[in-house]
């Protein structure tokens, strides 16, 4: 992880003008701030067919052609996806890698940020490209991408059999498979989808189509000794390497372990299935009635239910909070461990949890103003953009990131400030 | 109406020789005792109460008839007709009890695949509101399981199934395909925008898979739209952008699914409050309707705009200057499953008022409105199928033709599937008459910068 | 004679009766039964207001677009059904044998009424088994049964006919006419005539999915 002891947790508020890059360009694209709130960047418009990318009022050193898909990496380095000449890669804080593609999209990260990898396509050929070097082999089509915990290596579902158009036989024969690092398994499959990389890089899991019907989980290539009518992506966890996944059952779903069940509870629905650090705690997103959801954790579904929507399940690395968004309708509400907030949102984000678990904060918008809420109190500041809440790692502090009347503004502030 | 130009001995031949892999080889590997199998497995763990009392409540009394376009355009053949369908499918085999042979299952797969085109018209004239396209869709469930769909809207699941869209389209060549329509936009509108993966816009716009595919200025259009009326918009640039869904029509329940929770969880990831989506039918059914419910989602957990409810929503409150109204008579097709199946009609009207001078309604028109016979996935079973498909709506024909007579010279049809389809009949019947989008018809007479 | 008349018109019409309403109920409640065991979600959608927008459609003459289409039909179909259920349970001589039996009463038809409303119930009956021979869309999707149960529901009437003008052997045709009608009641949950107790489920669902979700008209 990012060492965010490291950042400035004194300063109250620092601002940076962000209007008048309006003036400069013939237009400013939605901004990004960095995860420290240091910088606050935007693509942005210098002429026809020409781009840059403004980092607090001042452009990269070159521009280029083509500009998109700006993402901060975990570690602060501002990444985007560019193009020249019809050729196009990855540029790091301005600097584009030395190798150059037909296509290159879907950036991944680690958490620690020090790896980058993105999809590529190189004269009709695919191949995953981790800071800069692409895999020795490629493939026909690469579809699902994964990364390892580490950021060491990368996984993809790759086509290896080639099929014509309406051959649907051959197709069913299996075509694909998934690739570690471009080193596809042997086995082939009629539909490999989501993966999953363990910690130590070792294992890679992934959701498998053995024919139109069966369905299971592979590790390595390997396939599960069962099989299903449907499944969904697998967790590795995070201790003993034991692979979890989603299984259909009788026309309903519950949780397998290496493809023996695990829960014994059966639900119309299971999906987002997630373990704490310390793989004690395992949760998912549960229906647990047709039209109704909720979280279970360990099998047993909270209390309460929701309606519309449950999504954005957040486990803290001890598992002892566990929150996530609800949809009611057209609002949405943070639940945590089981109690939903009272404060309704028109939207919200994926909840954060502050290091010592004392604080549960999502940035929010109310009629397309944005704040930040803790705790079910809502930060009395309406905002034109804002990020995610960032608690320092003592969690006295909350770092926060907004855009108001045409400033970018980095506070510090108490948590207590807004929590009261 | 112009004789079609083939001879009807062409055509008799044409039809009987129809090869289709999908089907001959998944027979070819068909005993009775695995179709007992599978149609009892399909009939006694996936069907309940529904099917049982649908079947126990039907009287026989043939009044679904005249609700069906190839009923009515192959002169009142009862075998074409809804229950007449239901009776060499699902009575077949529950009174056979599975032990159907795999000559018959033959014969259950060209009427559920491509005799039916799931357009519930039926469904209203049934007095006791016998879901007949249901029970077609289970015919299709066990041709599914049965490993006998036809080779072309198989194919098609496929597709879905690995890259999520409905055309084989790979990961770079959706958002290549995006900028490249940005970039030839510009020429027209210098800060048009595609923003892609833009989280936190109010709106997610998708389409069907053909529209990158091959009709990359519809997506040019909506962005032009989009940008006249200043809505704050994305689309993904990863899976999750196609909203169509073949699937649901193989009955592959579990791809549809895939599809369905892959294209949600999509909008959730972006933070969008609302879908909005192409001129598309049968898309509409699956996220609006079908796909949501297999994942337990009784509704869509982000709603579902249809394009005709947003273009109404845009018209309505004056958001898109029109230059000049479009002068040309139109007539107005009511498609299925935005209509009946999404209570769109009236809307459909005001957008068409609203940009037409002159709207010459067919009859019958909204919810009772004749199908085009492309959808249901009948169209996407491909060229084997093409001619059954236009000479069993010669009813249609004669729809637009007493329209054409009435004035009408261009067919407004705010579906995809009913687009091809009707142009395939207007073609066949030689009906000259164009047929047109609502977006394309926006796209013309609104004002553009200079 | 007598000692037949008493057995059908006694035991038989206990058993019967027990027939029809048990096996009403059973059939409705396994039906709801399966329902929360397998499709659950068909409650989810359920509306009253929808449900009855469809059954009241339905169940007015001319008031849906297929009954507007084929008028015939319709008037034949209401007056059947209006003839089928009114007559026996509003004839004299029925009431008297519920007055008889359980002191309960109930207002009824004049016994000419009665008859031509029997007379109507045959005439319609041999409406829908012409229509069932003649019309190529129905009789594809004939099969025996259809005429059986056709014949279960002419039966009664055409026995009561009989009897109550008394052409031929009266205790005969009154014993068989007791027998019909012992038959159709207890048909009614077993075969399709069960339609009257399903009905207005499946018209329910029906209207509450095209209100509340289709928001069209299932009429």
């Amino acid at each position: 992880m990012v060492d965010q002891s490291k950042w400035d947790w004194e300063t109250r508020e620092k601002e940076v003008p962000f209007d008048p890059w309006k003036e400069n360009f013939n237009w400013v694209e939605e901004p990004y701030a960095s995860p420290d709130g240091e910088q606050v960047a935007a693509v942005v418009n210098i002429d026809e067919g020409e781009f840059n990318v403004c980092v607090n009022g001042e452009t990269w050193e070159s521009p280029f052609e083509k500009i998109w898909y700006l993402r901060y990496a975990p570690d602060g380095r501002l990444t985007a996806l560019v193009s020249d000449m019809a050729e196009w890669t990855v540029a790091v804080d301005g600097v584009p890698w030395e190798n150059k593609f037909g296509y290159v999209w879907n950036t991944l990260f680690s958490p620690d940020g020090k790896h980058i990898a993105v999809a590529a396509q190189a004269d009709g050929q695919y191949c995953m490209v981790l800071d800069d070097t692409p895999w020795e082999t490629t493939f026909q089509n690469m579809t699902y991408f994964a990364m390892s915990p580490d950021g060491s290596k990368t996984a993809a579902v790759v086509q290896v059999t080639d099929f014509g158009e309406g051959e649907v036989h051959k197709f069913q024969e299996g075509c694909f498979t998934a690739a570690l690092d471009g080193n596809a398994w042997d086995t082939k499959f009629v539909n490999v989808w989501n993966m999953a990389v363990s910690p130590d890089g070792t294992k890679l899991a992934a959701e498998v189509r053995l024919n139109l019907y069966e369905y299971s989980i592979a590790v390595n290539g390997q396939v599960w000794d069962k099989s299903f009518p449907c499944v969904w992506e697998p967790v590795i966890h995070p201790i003993d390497g034991s692979v979890v996944a989603p299984v259909r059952t009788a026309g309903k779903w519950t949780l397998a372990k290496d493809g023996e069940f695990l829960w014994d509870a059966r639900f119309p629905q299971v999906w987002h299935q997630q373990f704490s650090a310390d793989g004690k705690i395992l949760a998912a997103i549960v229906s647990p009635k047709y039209g109704r959801w909720t979280v279970a954790v360990d099998g047993r579904p909270w209390g309460v239910t929701f309606g519309t929507l449950v999504s954005d399940l957040v486990v803290s690395p001890d598992g002892s909070t566990i929150a996530a968004l609800t949809k009611e309708g057209e609002t949405w509400k943070v639940v945590v461990n089981g109690a939903a907030w009272k404060d309704t949102f028109d939207m919200a984000w994926r909840p954060v949890i502050s290091p010592d678990n004392r604080y549960v904060g999502a940035k929010v918008e109310r009629q397309g103003k944005y704040t930040v809420v803790v705790n079910d109190r809502v930060w009395q500041k309406e905002c034109d953009a804002a990020w995610d809440p960032v608690f320092s790692p003592d969690g006295e502090k909350v770092l926060l990131r907004t855009l108001e009347n045409g400033r970018y503004l980095r506070r510090v502030l108490p948590v207590t400030e807004i929590t009261g | 109406m112009a004789e079609p130009a083939v001879t009807q001995d062409q055509e008799k031949e044409e039809e009987q020789k129809v090869v289709d892999d999908g089907i001959d080889v998944g027979i070819s590997r068909l005993t009775t005792d695995k179709i007992e199998t599978v149609i009892n497995q399909v009939l006694k763990t996936e069907t309940g109460a529904r099917l049982k009392t649908y079947v126990n409540t039907c009287i026989h009394c043939g009044l679904c008839s005249e609700a069906c376009h190839y009923y009515m355009s192959h002169d009142k053949d009862p075998k074409w007709s809804p229950v007449g369908k239901v009776k060499q499918t699902i009575w077949e085999m529950i009174r056979k009890k599975g032990r159907l042979a795999p000559e018959e299952i033959r014969r259950v797969v060209e009427i559920a695949h491509t005799e039916c085109n799931l357009c519930r018209r039926c469904l209203q004239f049934c007095p006791f509101g016998i879901d007949i396209a249901y029970l077609i869709s289970m015919a299709r469930r066990i041709c599914h399981k049965l490993g006998v769909t036809p080779k072309y809207i198989q194919d098609t699941a496929h597709s879905h199934s690995v890259s999520m869209n409905q055309m084989w389209v790979k990961g770079d060549e959706w958002p290549d395909t995006l900028q490249w329509q940005e970039e030839e936009a510009r020429g027209e509108f210098p800060t048009l925008r595609i923003p892609l993966e833009k989280e936190g816009a109010d709106i997610m716009y998708s389409v069907i898979a053909p529209e990158p595919k091959f009709q990359a200025q519809l997506i040019y259009q909506a962005a032009a739209i989009m940008e006249t009326a200043g809505v704050n918009w994305t689309m993904p640039a990863d899976k999750g952008w196609d909203n169509s869904d073949m699937a649901m029509f193989t009955g592959d329940n579990e791809i549809m699914g895939r599809i369905k929770r892959s294209h949600f969880e999509t909008a959730v990831r972006l933070r969008v409050k609302r879908i909005v989506m192409g001129e598309c039918g049968h898309a509409f059914r699956s996220v609006y309707d079908t796909g949501n419910r297999w994942l337990g989602w009784s509704h869509p957990p982000i709603p579902i705009v249809h394009a005709i409810d947003f273009y109404y929503e845009l018209l309505k409150e004056n958001r898109i200057p029109i230059k000049e109204k479009f002068k040309e008579p139109v007539t107005l097709h009511d498609p299925c499953n935005v209509i009946r199946g999404g209570g769109l009609m009236e809307k459909s009207r005001y957008v068409a008022h609203a940009l037409c001078d002159t709207v010459v309604e067919m009859h019958p028109n909204r919810e009772y409105n004749y199908c085009c016979c492309a959808g249901g996935g009948v169209i996407n079973c491909g060229p084997p199928y093409k001619l059954k498909r236009v000479k069993s709506n010669k009813v249609k024909a004669e729809q637009l033709m007493e329209a054409r007579t009435r004035g009408a010279k261009v067919i407004i049809s705010p579906c995809h599937n009913c687009h091809s389809g009707l142009k395939d009949i207007k073609n066949y019947y030689d009906l000259h008459m164009d047929i047109k989008f609502f977006g394309d018809i926006i796209y013309q007479i609104m004002e553009k910068p200079e | 004679m007598h000692d037949v008349y008493q057995f059908v018109s006694g035991p038989l019409a206990w058993v019967a009766f027990l027939l029809f309403i048990g096996g009403s109920l059973y059939r409705i409640i396994a039906m709801l039964a399966e329902v929360k065991e397998k499709e659950p979600f068909i409650f989810t959608y359920m509306s009253l207001k929808y449900s009855l927008r469809s059954i009241l459609h339905w169940i007015t003459p001319f008031a849906t677009y297929n009954w507007r289409r084929n008028p015939v039909l319709t008037v034949v179909t209401f007056v059947f059904h209006i003839c089928l259920f009114a007559c026996p349970i509003f004839l004299l001589a029925h009431v008297t044998l519920w007055d008889e039996a359980w002191d309960i009463r109930w207002w009824t038809l004049p016994d000419a009424v009665a008859d031509v409303m029997t007379v109507i119930v045959i005439a319609c009956c041999l409406f829908f088994l012409i229509r069932r021979v003649t019309q190529r869309e129905v009789k594809f999707v004939t099969y025996p049964s259809d005429y059986v149960i056709l014949g279960i529901v002419a039966a009664p009437f055409l026995t009561g006919f009989l009897a109550y003008h008394q052409w031929f052997t009266y205790p005969v045709f009154m014993i068989l006419h007791v027998l019909a009608g012992e038959v159709m009641l207890a048909a009614i949950p077993f075969t399709r005539l069960s339609h009257m107790l399903f009905s207005p489920f499946t018209r329910a669902y029906m209207g509450s999915e095209f209100g509340v979700i289709r928001k069209s008209k299932d009429y």
